[in-house]
């Protein structure tokens, strides 16, 4: 039953086409409701810091196994500029681009697991877990 | 995906039917603060019942929005915001601070009839 979909981020639909395959896949996963919203919102953010940052990259939605554990593994991918201050970005309140400076350090909050990579050269890569309850 | 405004009374109604774009969220902005002067409006209630997220942007957006046409003039309270969609919400830390809120259409209305309340007649 594994499951894997990458959906291209160029336009700001695609945040929206992003966030419901993440929300299918947990429903169809058997997440309870809650967690899938948390899911779709943190989808949400990653994606939409790719176009406002990176302008265009991709998503990339599965499913993962554990044991008998279940879960989802969101892998955010862009080759824009990358983050130059790392630890300055996972500050609540801190933006670079007239946003609200809470993107990061949410979609921390909103999952079970957060990986951040960075560099000029290689552009930004985001991974988030979230594991069934 | 556009949204409709509906005008009944003194209040623009816009009932949010789907999942919205960024692009349509700012549109649905700039349309109320419009509205607002067209229809000489006193309140308005955006009703967000069907969106299952609502990030960081929509967040702002609303905001904005409420902000924008009180400077017009008229208040605005937004609706229907999920138990889940809520808990996301407080968690990203989006508060709409400063922004109106009721539970429903009714209660936003209700809201907005004694906030908007005239004066009575001096004399």
């Amino acid at each position: 039953m594994a499951s894997k979909t990458v959906v291209p981020i160029n336009t700001d639909t695609d945040v929206v086409a992003a966030r419901q395959k993440g929300r299918e896949l947990a429903t169809e996963l058997g997440f309870v409701s809650t967690d899938s919203t948390l899911l779709a919102t943190a989808i949400s953010e990653l994606a939409r810091n790719i176009v406002r940052y990176a302008k265009c990259g991709e998503i990339l939605i599965a499913s993962m196994q554990s044991g008998d554990r279940v879960g989802i593994t969101v892998v955010a991918r862009d080759k824009g500029p990358g983050i130059s201050n790392m630890s300055l970005a996972m500050q609540d309140g801190f933006s670079t681009s007239g946003g609200l400076g809470l993107g990061l350090p949410g979609v921390k909050r909103l999952m079970d697991e957060f990986h951040l990579v960075s560099d000029a050269n290689n552009g930004t890569t985001v991974t988030i877990k979230k594991w069934k309850r | 995906m556009e949204v409709p405004i509906l005008k009944q009374g003194l209040y623009l109604i816009a009932s949010i039917q789907a999942a919205l774009s960024d692009v349509d969220l700012v549109h649905l902005r700039d349309a109320l603060a419009e509205k607002v002067g067209k229809f000489r409006a006193r309140g308005v209630i955006v009703d967000v019942t069907v969106l299952d997220v609502m990030d960081s942007f929509a967040s702002r957006t609303l905001r904005d929005l409420a902000h924008m046409t009180r400077l017009r003039g008229a208040e605005t309270v937004i609706v229907g915001i999920q138990p889940e969609v809520a808990f996301a919400m407080v968690q990203l830390g989006l508060t709409l601070e400063g922004v109106d809120t009721a539970l429903d259409l009714e209660e936003g209305l209700a809201f907005l009839d004694k906030k908007t309340k005239r004066h009575t007649p001096r004399g």
